[in-house]
């Protein structure tokens, strides 16, 4: 019955009931997000003290996104993505406190506080990075699925970008080589409807950025980017589909970033209502709890328990971020060659 | 009770104006709402509250300039919940001094005497205006605009957004979409476009938001922008700039973070240009717009916000390729070009107190690459230290040490020396970036070692 419900209110898309969504898995996609939440939060107020330094790009709004993606994973499965990677590390399971002590540039961070907020990677979590350069994770996510078919596993590659990197030529240059190879790799466009101060309408030809691979016969499909169940019904599928050995596919998920671009953002290219209007509507923290709620799966106490945990994770991830040493001096001449 | 600090809002933001407040005291926050619009140098930014509770006291009126970053601004009182530890580590001796941008503290870089940073022909009894480099940049691309219509800017966030760095600031108003354009990202796409403009007749001003997105063009200015004129047997120009912010940003990391310096300078058919001074900034842009080549602009993120006397002329327009002695000097030349031209500005002073009197010379222009000047002045000083940003290997103190020493060799009391960036990906970690830095300390070692004095 509630199951039923559930189905009702979620995505066009969704199927009925379905084993593989438990209550645990929905509410396991609950708290994932508000862990990325309340980690974005305290990176933005540790960057206003000045703990945190350069560009940091923060996720808030687009959880859905990585969460339902990273659910339709196997552990053998790559990640790659942009400088906006915060959520996406927290989402392969990577470690909150070495995240953010990368963020203060902390010797316990994942790159020994060398890369900082736009260059971090866990090759025990397959997670690549971590790329500053816009469009540039595009043919290297496309190299790690060329890998996986050159060494023969049936592993998949997700390659995350932005709205604004879709009009990079090498994007395309990849989607050539992956369709024409057969390549294992599912390209995720987080439309978050601006690069920079530059929203889709003026920068893109054709707004619909799944529909891009039409000229290499690669298949996309428009998600609702802030409905994390419905990102991952489209997530198996896609996986399904390149794991199957039937090539790329691309994914655009429709999303929205509550924040700033980076911490120095003026904002003077959208309204604070149109901002205003998403937050309050289409929250996807917010609105999935409530689905959650109404369909008898959380309780408002789950609500409390859930946002006490993770405001202790994020805590104790602060602590160590702003308790741990710097880099020793050496450091600085380490691991330029092997 | 939770103390609210003034925010740090950009990497290089040391202080800012607190412009308006969107609440009161008494006031209930929620989290994530607009609490006060703050201005810095680039912009005027809204800050927003990280906690609900109700703002207790308001510490810092509106209206008030200079609020230095960490500095408590107001108090929040959390209903409900227990005074969270975090509160209490925001502390402002708790956090470290925000990272200054480089060994040179961006603060007061005193310039020289407008007089002194003169080119030679300048009229006598001509006023100068302080003016920052970034409102200098700006002036010289109107000034050009207004004069030659052919001359057009395009680049990513250049009109709407008034340039990522604020460059562009108000172009769009005066010129119009036509010519102050919005590109894509798309950085080859768009400097192969402008090359192409350019071989039509045109004369764009390609901004990149950094050059370290250049290296996505780089096939397009070499290939197609420095060698057509060659390989058409002059048949084809490409009045092109390449413009924007050049070397090292604070804490922005290896691949936002690098001095491109000597790798244009290499290449045959391009001019390179990297100013200080905004005078010198206005005066070189004019130039390399009105160039029949194309001109690589190296522009520095940290310098924009500097202030510098700029003659207040009609048209200033100064020579590509010409350095000049920014102050005399008969113990040692310390030579540079960009940011490190401050430096070394530094050391002189330094130095000076223990009797050295450097010679400052400012290359300005990389290609052509004065060295004519620099080797007049070793003949006079008898020892030189370059300094830069960039890359030890193959840079340009290598260039310059190699002509030096071909050129004045019998001159010469000591082996040159280079100070440079370290032979190292840049770091994030605010203490490995210091030492990834070039620094006054090391320039003033580096002078003292070639006048052997300890
Ligand atoms: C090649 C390159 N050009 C420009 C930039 C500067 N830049 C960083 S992020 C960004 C906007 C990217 O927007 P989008 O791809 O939509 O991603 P989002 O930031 O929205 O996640 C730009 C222009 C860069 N990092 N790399
Ligand atoms: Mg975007």
């Amino acid at each position: 019955m509630a199951r039923e419900a559930l189905a009702a209110a979620s995505d066009r898309q969704a199927p009925g009931a379905d084993a593989s969504r438990s209550p645990e898995l929905l509410k396991k996609f609950y708290r994932d997000m508000l862990l990325i939440r309340r980690f974005e939060e305290k990176a933005g107020q540790l960057y206003g003290m000045g703990l945190i330094g350069g560009f940091c790009h923060l996720y808030i709004g687009q959880e859905a996104v990585v969460v339902g993606m990273q659910a339709a994973l196997r552990p053998d499965d790559q990640v790659i993505t942009t400088y906006r990677d915060h959520g996406h590390m927290l989402a392969c399971g990577m470690d909150p406190g070495g995240v953010m002590a990368e963020l203060t540039g902390r010797y316990t961070g994942y790159s020994h506080g060398k890369g900082g907020s736009m260059h971090m990677f866990s090759r025990e979590k397959n997670f690549y990075g971590g790329h500053g350069i816009v469009g540039a994770n595009v043919p290297i996510g496309t190299g790690l699925a060329f890998a996986n078919v050159y060494r023969k596993t049936d592993a998949v590659c997700l390659t995350y970008f932005g709205d604004g990197a879709a009009n990079q030529g090498q994007v395309y240059e990849s989607y050539n080589m992956a369709e024409l190879w057969k390549l294992p790799v599912i390209y995720i466009v987080e439309n978050n409807q601006y690069a920079m101060g530059t929203s889709v309408k003026r920068s893109s030809a054709e707004t619909e950025f799944h529909k891009r691979g039409v000229g290499f016969n690669i298949p996309g499909a428009a998600v609702d980017g802030m409905d994390v169940e419905a990102v991952y019904k489209a997530g198996r599928d896609a996986v399904a589909w390149a794991r199957a050995g039937k090539g790329p596919f691309i994914l655009e998920m429709k999303t929205y970033r509550f924040r700033g671009h980076s911490m120095s953002d003026p904002a003077k290219y959208r309204t604070r209502e149109e901002v205003q209007e998403i937050r309050e509507k289409r929250d996807p923290i917010d609105t999935f709890g409530q689905r959650l709620i109404q369909n008898g799966i959380m309780r408002d106490e789950d609500v409390k328990t859930i946002d006490k945990d993770v405001r202790a994770i994020v805590n104790r991830a602060s602590e160590f971020a702003t308790d741990s040493p710097e880099p020793a001096p050496e450091e600085l001449c380490t691991d330029i060659l092997k | 009770m939770t103390q609210i600090l003034m925010p740090a809002l950009s990497p290089t933001m040391e202080e800012g104006k607190l412009a308006k407040w969107h609440v009161k005291e008494g006031d209930a926050v929620k989290a994530g709402q607009i609490l006060a619009e703050i201005e810095t140098d680039k912009a005027t930014m809204e800050f927003e509250s990280i906690d609900e509770g109700r703002i207790a006291r308001i510490l810092v009126a509106e209206g008030t300039e200079g609020v230095k970053v960490n500095v408590p601004i107001a108090e929040l009182t959390q209903e409900g919940e227990e005074a969270k530890p975090a509160a209490a580590r925001a502390a402002p001796e708790a956090a470290p001094a925000p990272a200054k941008a480089n060994g040179a503290a961006p603060a007061p870089v005193q310039a020289p005497a407008a007089a002194n940073l003169a080119d030679p022909d300048l009229p006598a009894g001509t006023e100068f205006v302080n003016t920052t480099v970034r409102d200098a940049l700006r002036d010289a691309m109107a000034e050009e605009m207004r004069r030659d219509p052919d001359v057009f800017l395009m680049g990513e966030e250049v009109a709407q957004y008034q340039g990522a760095y604020k460059i562009s600031q108000g172009l769009l108003e005066e010129f119009g979409e036509r010519r102050v354009i919005d590109t894509p990202i798309t950085e080859q796409g768009f400097a192969g476009l402008g090359v192409g403009a350019a071989f039509g007749g045109l004369k764009p001003i390609v901004e990149f938001m950094t050059f370290n997105f250049a290296m996505q063009a780089l096939d397009q200015i070499i290939n197609s922008a420095a060698k057509t004129l060659y390989m058409s047997g002059g048949q084809m120009g490409c009045p092109i700039v390449f413009r924007g912010p050049n070397g090292p940003a604070a804490r922005v990391a290896a691949q936002h973070s690098q001095d491109f310096s000597s790798w244009y300078a290499q290449v045959p058919g391009l001019k390179v240009v990297s100013p200080y001074f905004a005078a010198d900034a206005k005066g070189l842009l004019k130039a390399a717009i009105r160039d029949p080549n194309p001109v690589i602009f190296l522009e520095n993120e940290i310098v924009y916000g500097r202030s510098f006397p700029v003659p207040k002329l009609d048209d200033y327009v100064l020579p590509i390729g010409k350095s000049r002695i920014i102050r005399a000097g008969t113990h040692v030349t310390l030579v540079s070009h960009s940011i490190g031209v401050g430096l070394i500005m530094e050391a002189a002073e330094i130095l000076a107190r223990d009797g050295i009197e450097a010679e400052l010379i400012d290359l300005r222009s990389l290609r052509p690459l004065d060295t004519a000047t620099v080797i007049e002045s070793v003949k006079r000083t008898n020892r030189v230290v370059t300094v830069e940003q960039g890359w030890p290997i193959c840079s340009i103190g290598s260039e310059i040490a190699s002509q030096v020493v071909e050129k004045a060799f019998d001159y010469l009391d000591a082996p040159p020396l280079k100070v440079t960036g370290k032979d190292v990906p840049m770091p994030y970690a605010a203490n490995l970036e210091k030492l990834a830095l070039p620094t006054v300390d090391e320039i003033v070692a580096a002078a003292k070692s070639v006048c052997y004095r300890a």
